[in-house]
């Protein structure tokens, strides 16, 4: 029965199958599918970029890392939010207990509160152990919030830097051959960014923006590298304990394996196999 | 349930003479997986995935019990207590990633586990029911990993159970209101996100019976090996442990060194992006793939474009999708060269190396947008596919002309056989030139 | 290969030169696998048992801080530390001197009020709401609230009543209310834990 029912079922989806084949070929060689304008112009975000957390190795760079986070409060925290972030999690950036609770009893954005008695929404200042509030940017919607976009985004921190420093014109090659693709009103052209054109402004624009305290030169792109590296930090605090882990736990294990192989080859000796 | 010559289990200490008597557990591990087994002497490395397999399941089992422990099942909650597991609590990072590159690493093995039975014909009598019931487990398997992935409430999560239980709309009269049923809602939501927990929770431990049936078939007959001829005599043999016990070690070393490396230091690369943002009904994913070990079956699933016959392309893919697992089943009854090893089948060798090309094309055309040239491509692999296991394996086993077969796993071994000759129960062996 | 070569035990310890149960290197190859296995599975035990422990967020809410400058004396409130209860309590000098009047000798729990404030800050009585009986939550901070025989505390499970200094006085309860540790950063901040 099998043998009889089974091949007849093979050669059913095989027909099937040479259907949509035939009539999806005669589709692509009669109606191939148009460029459009992203799948010309859309850029993927700089292979070379480095950070001091990439690697076997990798550790994060705390000085990079604070003046990553003041890039963000200086200029980010205005729109987006870091909500998966606590005010203690900068202890690890470096700061001082004193330092952590200064910084979040000045934040800006306030902690919200809901009085339940009266149902009065107050706000009050923010503690260490508080999350950063989430940020809502009146009448545009909720901006993404950053503290997974290098997790969230394909190329990581690479992408969020090219995006940061990839603002441009539209190129007069893309406006020729798609007249209609002309970046809208309120929108901007940046090609990293997946369909060309974002609601976000570019945010870093000038040298000196943000005020360093340790004396490094605020350029554009150096910015940007820091708050790239910044948000790989909010995306996973815990990257260095793992590397760190990691390499205990490989070089254990290679130890272990050579042991297991011996004792393996112990157990067969003089056993032909 | 064995050999003549298996050890048996004989207790010196008193302690273990009087459970032996009582609850006789070390002697049925003595003889499931201890020196109470007499395996085949051959077997390759190809043999060490079932252990693994076995240890794939305990390694999720142990780290999802204790994700469960800080997980919230609650569509509002989901997503931050992902992070919150990610960021506050103790090892919750190392932990999670375990689980969810443990989900891979299981495929990998698993795959291994299944293509070591293809070629090998391991699903050839006397070891059907084995087949049989390792199919089973891999569909239980593959329910487990999905319904897993929609656990953490990301944006893959939503939209993989949003389009996945989309195709039980398909069947026909009832699809819709199956559909409906399946989420406890017109989308997936908090309800479905609740039992999707609790199912993913059970199918483990249902899984892990299935394994225990899976292991006691295959006690019955022996394990296979790589000649695929039949044990004869003590010599072919030599006892589980500590033959197989060291060897299945040395393999669980190497698998852990390249499981942790990918854990430690590449824990994110077999997941995808879209998966670090919240579930937004909203918004559509640009791409929607499932995790890499759903790729070859979803791109089957997308092979199916246009309307064949009555049949809509979408019954007719989500058809087509459950027979190409489905027809495994049927395996032992399509395949009937009575060779096992495919070491001895020239032209049956040549169709499975196809197949492995055939299904690595798939699944990258499964992990590709569904745009063209992968679509094609995979119309003309799924095509393969199905000619594969239903039209060729029928056809190659009744037309091949199989190369010789050693008289004994000793003789491959050892070029000869004496013992075999000599062995009272066996017949002298014709010499095999 | 020496098989027959006498090993030491990975323990140390000498087997008898030529003793027919002398550990082989063979053996000696063996055991240190499966030793070192061993000691990595045990390694992979410690987080398994650690992932249990209070997480980074519970601890961050382990210590508060309380603005007292609005507590009245006679006044008192209920304020939350580690999700339970924690009075404070601004006392009357007449409450002092209740509390400081008591023979401490005659007390189940006996501590003197100085012992449970802080010097120079005698008026603010800072302890647990959690009755030492049972652990429900006595009355006596809110306006109106039965504050028991003594004045200070009453719990109404099984009637525990504590004093002005929250000590055991009467009632089933075997200890007076706890202190938590607590340190005055100002005049009117109190850091709890």
């Amino acid at each position: 029965m099998v043998r009889i029912f089974g091949p007849l079922v093979g050669l059913f989806f095989a027909a099937a199958l040479f259907w949509c084949f035939g009539n999806g070929a005669v589709q692509y060689l009669t109606a191939p599918a148009a460029k459009t304008a992203e799948s010309l112009f859309h850029k993927h975000p700089h292979e070379d970029f480095k950070l001091a957390s990439d690697g076997v190795f990798g550790r994060f760079d705390r000085a990079q890392l604070q003046r990553g986070f003041a890039v963000y409060q200086q200029v980010c925290s205005n729109c987006h939010g870091l909500k998966y972030v606590s005010f203690r999690d900068l202890k690890d950036l470096g700061y001082s207990d004193p330092e952590v609770k200064a910084i979040a009893k000045q934040w800006a954005n306030k902690a919200p509160t809901l009085d339940e008695k009266t149902g009065d929404k107050a706000t009050r200042d923010n503690l260490p152990a508080d999350h950063f509030p989430a940020v809502y940017y009146a009448g545009q919607g909720n901006p993404p919030d950053l503290s997974l976009i290098t997790k969230a985004r394909h190329g990581g921190a690479a992408y969020v830097y090219s995006l940061l420093t990839g603002y441009s014109d539209q190129p007069a090659k893309l406006l020729k051959r798609f007249p209609d693709a002309k970046t809208p009103n309120g929108l901007y052209y940046n090609p990293y960014f997946a369909n060309l054109n974002l609601a976000m402004p570019a945010p870093l624009t000038s040298d000196g923006q943000v005020t360093y305290s340790d004396g490094t030169k605020a350029t554009v792109p150096q910015m940007a590298k820091d708050v790239s590296a910044f948000l790989t930090w909010t995306a996973e605090p815990k990257l260095e304990k793992r590397k760190q882990v990691g390499l205990a736990v490989v070089l254990y294990l290679l130890a272990a394996t050579a042991l297991a192989y011996m004792a393996y080859r112990n157990v067969w000796a003089g056993k032909k196999h | 349930m064995s050999f003549p010559w298996a050890q048996e289990y004989k207790p010196s200490h008193p302690f273990m003479q009087y459970l032996d008597e009582k609850l006789p557990l070390p002697r049925f591990v003595y003889n499931a997986v201890g020196a109470g087994y007499p395996v085949p002497r051959n077997l390759n490395y190809f043999w060490n995935f079932g252990v693994l397999a076995g240890f794939c399941l305990v390694l999720q089992i142990v780290t999802g019990i204790i994700l469960a422990m800080h997980y919230a099942g609650d569509a509002k909650l989901a997503f931050a207590s992902t992070e919150h597991i990610m960021r506050d609590v103790n090892f919750g990072w190392m932990l999670r990633y375990m689980h969810a590159n443990g989900a891979s690493a299981f495929f990998v093995v698993i795959y291994a586990h299944i293509f070591r039975g293809f070629y090998f014909s391991s699903y050839k009598a006397p070891r059907e029911m084995i087949w049989l019931i390792g199919v089973a487990i891999f569909l239980a398997m593959m329910a487990t990993a999905f319904m897993g992935y929609v656990l953490p409430w990301g944006q893959m999560s939503f939209w993989g159970a949003q389009v996945i239980t989309g195709l039980f709309s398909a069947v026909p009269l009832v699809g819709e209101s199956l559909h409906t049923w399946l989420l406890g809602g017109f989308s997936p939501d908090n309800a479905t996100l609740n039992r999707f927990f609790s199912l993913h929770f059970l199918l483990p431990f249902v899984i892990a019976a299935l394994i225990i049936l899976h292991i006691w078939a295959l006690h019955i007959p022996g394990s296979s090996n790589p000649t695929g001829v039949d044990v004869k005599t003590e010599s072919d043999t030599v006892p589980f442990h500590p033959y197989y016990t060291a060897k299945d070690g040395f393999g669980l070393g190497v698998f852990l060194i390249i499981y942790t490396s990918v854990v430690f230091f590449a824990p994110d690369q077999l997941g995808h992006p879209d998966n670090y943002i919240p579930a937004n009904p909203l918004q559509t994913p640009a791409h929607i793939v499932p995790e890499w070990y759903f790729w070859p079956f979803y791109a089957i699933l997308r092979a199916f474009t246009f309307d064949f016959l009555f049949i809509p392309a979408k019954l007719m893919g989500v058809l087509a999708m459950f027979s190409a697992i489905l027809c495994w089943f049927f395996l032992p009854w399509l395949d009937t060269s009575p060779v096992r090893s495919g070491h001895y089948r020239p032209l049956f060798r040549k169709f499975f190396w196809a197949l492995v090309v055939d299904a690595a094309i798939l699944g990258y055309c499964g992990g590709s947008p569904a745009e063209e040239p992968f679509v094609m491509i995979s119309q003309l692999a799924a095509m393969y596919y199905f000619l594969h296991f239903l039209v060729i394996l029928p056809i190659v086993s009744s037309i091949e002309k199989p190369e010789p077969l050693p008289f004994s796993i000793t003789e491959a071994v050892l070029g000869k056989d004496d013992k075999a000759v000599l062995t009272p129960h066996h017949a002298p062996a014709p010499s095999a030139a | 290969m020496a098989e027959e070569a006498i090993m030491q035990t990975p323990t140390g310890m000498q087997t008898p030169t030529g003793a027919e149960d002398g550990v082989r290197r063979r053996d000696f190859i063996n055991i240190a696998a499966v030793s070192f296995a061993g000691v990595g599975g045990l390694a992979v035990v410690w987080p398994l048992i650690r992932q249990m422990a209070p997480s980074a967020d519970v601890l961050a809410e382990a210590s508060v801080e309380l603005d007292i400058s609005k507590i009245a004396p006679g006044q008192a409130i209920i304020a939350v530390f580690r999700k339970q209860p924690l009075f404070v309590r601004n006392l009357t000098p007449k409450e002092i001197a209740e509390a400081d009047k008591v023979p401490v000798s005659s007390l189940r729990d006996p501590e003197t009020l100085e012992q449970r404030t802080k010097p120079g800050k005698a008026n603010w009585l800072i302890t647990m709401g959690v009755c030492t009986h049972l652990g429900c939550v006595p009355l006596g901070t809110g306006d109106g609230e039965p504050k028991g025989e003594f004045g200070g505390y009453f719990c109404p499970c099984h009637g525990s009543q504590y004093d002005t200094a929250a000590r055991i006085r009467k009632g089933p309860a075997p200890k007076n209310l706890a202190v938590p540790p607590y340190s005055f950063t100002s005049d009117t901040i109190v850091k709890v834990g």
